[in-house]
């Protein structure tokens, strides 16, 4: 009664591999802490990054969540790999149904939610106030809120690991599979509270990253002399706004149905399974969008910056990316052509969906042709770039292939859909983010990612891609659906054997990016960035120091230009040190946003193992905290002149030591 | 110098698109209530089930309500801090009995076995009506939280701004509302 459903049973005792993992990261949590302890950086950690609500530190937070995510996410991978590699015929494999279900679904969610998310939300958050001028984002603490929300959700995930087991419905799951007659235990709760934690955590990241766009523009800057990157921000964060919400209503509805029986979704009572169908895709298809278009505008930076040339065609590429984010939202059917919906919706479906392809083609013709006749510097940055493009024309193509209905009859729930959409993430997203945190990685932390290291993780990543999944193109025409945990057709397994030699790569890639951070962070003297500008670069952000100082611009810069901090280079007017500083009215910093939601995951841990008292203080202590923050009236200080001034006259002192 | 200071306009932008958001969250119940509304699965249907005449009364309180808080904005512009007081207690008042009176129909309804689990007609039902009533309820309490702030700190810029963002709120509720009348009550009762 006083732990609802929680027993000791709840723990799998009985999986080595679980336990074995389990046994790892409690090893490896309990020397993280020591380590802290030995070195008094309890109160550092605290005061400098948990109650942080500087964007660039929140940024940074969103990054880590993301790698270690990305890790867990990878290890969910290689298993699924091996396993389909060698459960044919007589040999069952090494994972049992249940325990590969959940695998197949935990990597979705994670890979998604927890590691492509904070990634983007990461990237948004260091980059887009430094490049529209300003000192911060528009509410600093919702910022902070946002983030702990996501990695909150994050730890629900991992703990579901060890106590009960996770959702083995897939990552949308979808009803009546999802709802309790079918899946009694705690695994699809985890799932929507998971979701439902983070998912807020994103609302309020969107609705911050809006108005901050809206409002918080330098002088001068109007929209349409706002960088590519901050334009694709805006639309990625309407998005945002437009489609979280119903996600967050839809996983409401199967909640209700699990925990008070009622008939949304379900066989009996007049349910229908199809609405949640509908509302999951209403929100998931644009949900990819949300995706892909920050890491454009991270591969549009890029390019223009080591083309040495302006981008082509801006105007075009702001309104291919608005008019993207609007058809995004009309496509969402065909997800379900099977559904039966007929023949005349399944058309108009289909014609949206292939309509989709011409802006996304005007964009990559924008960034062949800014490399035209450029002076390109391949640097790992622009590999990311070129790879992206080669592959990801393809992912698109096999998109538009599927968006026939004829055609996605036969495809549908086969391995070329799950080929198609792992090129299109890992070829667009997660190459957009490799790209994107390798270049702006200095101007958070004042030194530049070791070369090297780069273009290795580039060419394993690239390799470990094609090799992994052009395989499950083909598997998926021979006719191989997705989610299977044993074949019985030899012939496939040659080709999935190539796919777990290709998941290798990727692995090799993985471990390329953490030997790249290492080997940087053990060479940061020899690559430091004395000028604030390694790349020769084009926008506002590069025109501060490298580390950008807490308050980003000693003076808010006037726009005159679409490439400012370029045109102030090419005039003479970049690095001018000022003759006088002013007072900086900066935020401080609160652990509100950690305290509230590290009571939203008591909430959701206790609804999910129906602790009904927990759950109580969970929500009461949420509200309290609040409430309580919002008696708080000194929540900002002003940095005297003389502290501004004292850190620019440091900077341009170093400055001058790098080129006398 | 300026340019970080909120001179409010931010907040209330931020706060409208929330409110946006918010908006969706009730276009879904909607939709799927809509979807769902005729699947009663031989159980009671809305026309069995309403009462016209009480949902009325209702409907009355929510509505007074957000007139008085209007008359609660006009007395914060007249810095009238007591006549700001009271049309704010008025206004929990009159939501307070919105929310029992709610709390009576649910309670009626499934005192009679036409509770939520009854059928997906009914699931939408309590759904949909009863996430209004957790909004109007959260208003309620953040409108006891800023009768509290208004004594403590008079009407200053922040307490201002909140209760602009309040009211927007309060009328948003209302507009669900008048919704929830429209497409649940009068449309089930026919």
């Amino acid at each position: 009664m006083l732990l609802g459903k929680l027993t000791l049973d709840a723990i799998p005792w009985h999986e080595p591999i679980i336990m074995g993992t389990g046994a790892a990261v409690a090893l490896g949590g309990l020397a993280m802490v020591a380590l802290l302890t030995h070195f008094r950086l309890w109160a550092y950690l605290w005061r400098e990054w948990i109650t942080s609500v500087d964007h660039k530190k929140i940024g940074v937070m969103y990054f880590i969540l993301g790698l270690v995510m990305l890790l867990r996410g990878f290890a969910d991978a290689i298993m699924m790999r091996a396993q389909q590699a060698m459960a044919v015929g007589a040999n069952p494999g090494f994972l049992p149904p249940h325990h590969y279900d959940q695998i197949f679904t935990a990597h979705g969610v994670i890979m998604i939610f927890f590691v492509a998310t904070p990634f983007i939300l990461g990237l948004m958050n260091v980059v887009v106030p430094l490049q529209l001028g300003a000192r911060d984002v528009a509410y600093p603490f919702v910022n902070s809120l946002g983030f702990w929300l996501s990695a909150f959700g994050a730890v629900l995930v991992m703990v579901s690991m060890w106590v009960g087991d996770f959702a083995a419905t897939g990552w949308v799951a979808y009803p009546p599979l999802s709802e309790m007659g079918y899946s009694p235990t705690t695994g699809v709760d985890y799932y929507i509270w998971s979701l439902q934690i983070s998912g807020l955590g994103t609302t309020l990241a969107g609705i911050n990253f809006v108005v901050t766009i809206l409002k918080m523009r330098a002088p001068g800057m109007d929209l349409m002399k706002m960088p590519v990157f901050c334009w694709t921000s805006l639309i990625t964060n309407i998005l945002i706004v437009a489609i979280f919400p119903v996600l967050t209503a839809t996983l409401a509805m199967l909640s209700v149905d699990r925990i008070f029986d009622m008939h949304f979704f379900t066989n009996e009572g007049g349910g229908n399974a199809m609405m949640y169908i509908n509302l999951i895709w209403v929100w998931g298809h644009p949900e990819v969008y949300v995706l892909i278009l920050p890491a454009f505008g991270v591969y549009s930076e890029v390019i223009a910056t080591f083309s040495r040339k302006p981008l082509f065609g801006y105007s075009s590429m702001v309104y291919a990316t608005s008019s993207i984010g609007l058809l995004s939202f009309l496509v969402w059917l065909h997800h379900f052509f099977t559904m039966g919906s007929g023949a005349n919706v399944n058309a108009f479906f289909g014609i949206t969906t292939s309509i989709i392809s011409i802006p996304t083609g005007v964009k990559l013709f924008n960034w062949l042709f800014t490399m035209f006749r450029g002076r390109i510097q391949f640097h790992s940055c622009t590999l990311w770039t070129i790879g992206f493009m080669v592959t990801f024309a393809v992912g698109g193509m096999t998109g538009v292939l599927l968006a026939v209905p004829g055609a996605d009859f036969m495809l549908h729930n086969s391995l070329f859909l799950v080929a198609h959409f792992h090129n299109v993430i890992i070829g667009g997203v997660v190459y957009g983010c490799l790209a994107g945190m390798t270049f702006w990685f200095p101007k958070v932390f004042g030194f530049t990612l070791n070369e090297f290291w780069g273009k290795v993780a580039f060419w394993f990543w690239l390799i470990g891609y094609w090799l992994a999944f052009t395989p499950l193109y083909v598997l998926g025409l021979m006719g191989m659906t997705r989610r299977m945990n044993h074949y019985e057709d030899l012939s496939w397994q040659p080709w999935l054997l190539v796919a777990l030699v290709g998941a290798v790569f990727v692995g090799l890639g993985i471990l390329a990016i953490l030997v790249q951070l290492a080997v940087s962070i053990r060479d940061r003297a020899k690559n430091r960035d004395t000028t604030g500008d390694p790349w020769n670069a084009r926008s506002l952000e590069w025109s501060t120091a490298s580390p950008a100082p807490f308050y980003n611009f000693a003076h808010v810069p006037t726009i005159t230009s679409l490439e400012q901090h370029w045109e102030d280079k090419e005039t003479g007017r970049a690095w001018v040190p000022s003759a006088a500083y002013e007072d900086i009215h900066m935020p401080r910093n609160t652990g509100a946003g950690f305290i509230i939601s590290a009571f939203a995951f008591v909430l959701g841990f206790a609804v999910i193992w129906n602790i009904w008292w927990l759950a109580a203080l969970g929500l009461f202590g949420m509200i309290g905290t609040f409430i309580a923050r919002s008696y708080d009236r000194d929540t900002d200080y002003w940095v005297p002149a003389a502290q501004v001034e004292q850190i620019e006259k440091a900077r341009y002192a170093l400055m001058q030591e790098a080129r006398p | 110098m300026s340019a970080h200071h909120d001179d409010g306009s931010r907040t209330t932008l931020g706060f409208w698109i929330y409110l946006m958001s918010d908006c969706l969250i009730f276009a879904s119940l909607f939709a799927t209530f809509v979807v769902l509304a005729g699947n009663v699965a031989g159980g009671p249907e809305g026309r069995e089930l309403f009462d016209l005449p009480y949902v009325g009364w209702e409907t009355l309180l929510l509505l007074v309500s957000s007139a008085t808080f209007g008359f609660a904005m006009l007395a914060m512009e007249r810095e009238d801090r007591r006549a700001l007081r009271q049309w704010l207690v008025l206004t929990w008042l009159l939501g307070a009995g919105f929310i029992a009176m709610e709390l009576h129909e649910f309670a009626a309804l499934i005192a009679e076995g036409a509770g939520p689990q009854r059928s997906a007609f009914l699931s939408a039902y309590f759904t949909l009506v009863g996430t209004h009533g957790l909004h109007v309820t959260a208003g309620l309490l953040w409108l006891a939280v800023m009768i509290h702030q208004l004594s403590v700190f008079g009407i200053d810029a922040m307490v201002r701004r909140r209760l602009a963002c309040l009211s927007l709120f309060w009328h948003f509720l209302d507009l669900v509302w008048i919704c929830v009348f429209t497409f649940v009550y009068l449309r089930g009762a026919v």
